[in-house]
């Protein structure tokens, strides 16, 4: 009973710190969603006064094959990207893991340093080394007799060689993983090598489940930002005129497409729809994910009732 | 969350800090437009900063040699009273949209002459009528197709700067080696450029070491469609004409051209390795036969590569007329400008006929310092250019570019224009993506054009 009056004040103050975090977020977030949701029901062109359209757009985009062909463009690259990036991350976090000594300090700072790269510098030095012609992961293939892709050029090997650029930063991914095989208590893997567990069976038994809900959250990040694919598939495919014909409508990914009608078609209340709609699509890939990941995901929570005890 | 990637990329793309944003803006502007409205501004904060002179704020422009910085004197020298802010830097159609919208916008904005319909027809920039009036700029002197890519309506909605005329740029090696003599290409004669293409073609192991005729699609489809008689828009701006049989014929011919040469994906990625502007240009290097280019490039060659031995010769229609496209950038006045009349005489400086002749003075006296030639300066300003090309450019000594030279100037006079359109990007857009589903071997040339013609007329009907 005596603790109320104490847990109000500190709730108090937990809001008062809390407060410009509030604020920011109603202010820079929620306040433009609200404006976008009411531009999405309107004909904008940013110069004019918006003029009121109904469900028109969304009805629009029905009938729009770029629409189509952007989210096609985008959820081949998101079911592309997301896996092998995770992969490859883990692998990467698995061999940091087993780094010890001054040296680990440094691997963890070289694995992170393409994730301080600019987007659209890496957009520009993947152009370069993807060029089919004289690019060095042709003549990396070439090594091997094979006769590389036009990877920047060839409409079928556009997308690939998009996710092969991607998988160049990788380090936020790895970090977290890392940190997540960190925590991973040593006794389990004793006990589990004592019962005769190969190396195999420890990862597949012991590391997959207790990283588990690590392995969840970056499936979940990853899949939005790859649909919210952006900075370096314009800048290769649409920043300049000349790179525009490199694609057409190969590299169009929806918030590229979202971009040209917002600020090159002036649509922005097209645009706003289509926001919209990504939000939506997001929503629900997230839903899913959140439903399918509960039943696999491990989480190290304590009893009920036990936190209680311990005060006592 | 496609707010937050909005948002982000907002920032990004904006470098630069935010200067007199305005809150009401960005409540009203709201969702994507929200925080670009609120960072995008760039004009001065006043029409008259402190201390009593009057403010011009740029943007687009940049001073990268002198025949801006001498345009810039001359404007500074003539009113010194009013404080320039050159915002160096391209047109960046976010940045210049949302200055607008947050109503923070420059005095005078520098954008290609291609972009002009679009934004006049929303209101993003103002008709220049009464600036023209009142500063007695000499619009006669422009020449005329430049003066139809800034005329919507009947009404003018920029001054335009420079004139880019497209010829056609011969390695005379790869020519003589083809057995053709470089002076003597019938450019009118499709089959006759198709078997020299074949020719002048290089390619070894699968690799392409010489492209021999590059037809500059996809974005010079309205060239080829008129060399072949046809238009890709009617001359109101108003209608699609991109399904005519002979733009379909134009296109199916130009990317015949490619098909036989190592089709385009190839011959794409090889272009992305040319270093057009440097020493090692493609004709130097000898990756290229022949290719249809703006002037701008042999301009450049003249000061890279002053020895490379080139032809230039005019484009020709089907019938052997010369013809041309012409291009180039345009000064306009966005909605919303502090300070309107300083802009105006902004651009009366920038594209009088006296300014250009000083710059052109300017940049022959620095190439003669460096030793090297001087091919002119192509103004849109038919008086300057008369003056530059008769008075202050002179023979070089190397033949090539002297020969270029009248022939730069014939195609002028020829110049063609699209039309300008209220959904002039959009038209853009969809006749290119047209053509580069056909290069890439998606669709048949009739298919393309038919979907890009429905997109056209779709945005054309949008654009009122």
């Amino acid at each position: 009973m005596r603790t109320r009056p104490r847990l109000r004040t500190e709730t108090r103050w937990a809001y008062v710190f809390l407060l410009p975090w509030l604020l920011g977020l109603v202010i820079f977030q929620v306040g433009p969603m609200v404006a976008s949701f009411v531009l999405s029901l309107t004909d904008y062109d940013l110069i004019s006064s918006p003029r009121f359209a109904g469900l028109g757009n969304y009805a629009e985009m029905l009938k729009d094959p770029k629409v189509a062909a952007a989210i096609g463009n985008t959820a081949f690259y998101t079911v592309l990207h997301v896996p092998l990036a995770i992969a490859i991350a883990l692998l990467l976090a698995l061999m940091l893991n087993r780094i010890t000594g001054r040296a680990a300090g440094f691997f963890r700072t070289v694995f992170y340093l393409p994730s301080m790269t600019p987007y659209v510098a890496v957009g520009v030095l993947f152009l370069f080394l993807l060029n089919g012609q004289a690019g060095l992961v042709n003549q990396f293939l070439g090594l091997f007799g094979i006769d590389g892709p036009q990877w920047t050029t060839d409409p079928a090997w556009v997308k690939p060689g998009i996710v092969l650029m991607s998988l160049w930063n990788l380090g936020t991914t790895t970090i977290i993983l890392f940190a997540a095989l960190r925590n991973v208590p040593r006794e389990l893997y004793e006990a589990a090598m004592i019962d005769g567990a190969g190396p195999w069976q420890r990862f597949r038994s012991v590391t997959v489940p207790m990283i588990s809900s690590a392995l969840f959250f970056v499936v979940i990040v990853n899949t939005i930002t790859s649909l919210q694919m952006f900075d370096q598939v314009y800048t290769m495919y649409f920043g300049s005129q000349s790179a525009q014909q490199s694609s057409g409508d190969a590299a169009l990914f929806y918030v590229v497409y979202l971009f040209q009608q917002g600020f090159q078609f002036l649509h922005m209340g097209y645009a706003s729809a289509l926001a919209w709609l990504l939000f939506a699509i997001i929503a629900v890939i997230t839903v899913i994910q959140v439903k399918a990941g509960n039943r696999f995901v491990y989480y190290e929570s304590e009893p009920p009732g036990a936190a209680e005890r311990g005060t006592r | 969350m496609s707010h937050l990637a909005s948002l982000r990329l907002a920032f990004r793309r904006h470098g630069r800090r935010c200067r007199g944003s305005r809150a009401g803006a960005v409540v009203l502007a709201g969702g994507l437009s929200l925080a670009l409205a609120a960072c995008g501004g760039v004009g001065a904060k006043g029409g008259t900063p402190a201390g009593g002179s009057a403010g011009l704020t740029t943007m687009g422009f940049g001073l990268p040699d002198e025949i801006a910085t001498t345009r810039v004197a001359a404007f500074q020298k003539a009113h010194p009273d009013v404080k320039l802010t050159i915002n160096q830097g391209q047109f960046d159609e976010q940045a210049f949209l949302s200055s607008v919208a947050s109503g923070n916008p420059p005095d005078v904005v520098y954008l290609s002459r291609e972009m002009l319909g679009t934004y006049a027809a929303r209101g993003a920039i103002q008709p220049l009528d009464d600036c023209v009036a009142k500063q007695g700029i000499a619009t006669g002197d422009f020449y005329p197709a430049a003066q139809q890519q800034v005329r919507l309506a009947g009404k003018w909605y920029g001054m335009p700067e420079f004139y880019n005329s497209i010829v056609l740029l011969v390695n005379d090696k790869a020519a003589k080696e083809a057995g053709a003599d470089p002076a003597k290409i019938d450019a009118s004669d499709w089959d006759g450029l198709s078997a020299l293409a074949k020719k002048m073609n290089k390619v070894s192991g699968g690799k392409i070491e010489r492209f021999g005729f590059y037809p500059k699609l996809p974005e010079f489809l309205p060239l080829w469609a008129k060399a072949n008689g046809a238009d890709l828009m009617t001359a109101d701006g108003r209608t699609s004409q991109l399904t005519d049989p002979k733009v379909i014929e134009a296109l199916t011919y130009a990317n015949g051209l490619l098909k036989e040469q190592g089709g385009w994906t190839r011959l794409k990625a090889f272009t992305d390795t040319f270093d057009y502007f440097g020493e090692k240009n493609p004709v130097t290097q000898d990756q290229i036969g022949m290719m249809l280019t703006e002037q701008f490039l042999i301009t450049s060659m003249a000061n890279t590569s002053p020895d490379a031995r080139i032809t230039v010769l005019p484009f020709e229609d089907r019938q052997g007329h010369p013809i041309s496209n012409v291009g180039g950038n345009a000064w306009a006045i966005p909605k919303g400008a502090r300070n309107p009349d300083a802009a105006c005489q902004w651009i009366k400086t920038m594209t009088s006929a006296d300014t250009w002749i000083a710059a052109a003075k300017a940049r022959a006296a620095k190439r003669a310092q460096e030793g090297k030639v001087y091919t002119g300066t192509y103004t849109g300003n038919a008086k300057a250019d008369k003056v530059i090309f008769s008075q202050i450019v002179r023979p070089s000594g190397h033949e090539p570019y002297d020969n270029a030279i009248k022939t730069i100037l014939a195609a002028q006079a020829e110049g063609l224009v699209v039309p300008p359109s209220p959904a002039a990007a959009e038209f853009r857009t969809a006749w290119l993506d047209a053509a580069t589903r056909v290069m890439q071997g998606r669709a048949e040339p009739q298919a393309a054009l038919l979907q890009a013609h429905g997109e056209a007329q779709r945005a054309l009907r949008g654009a009122g």
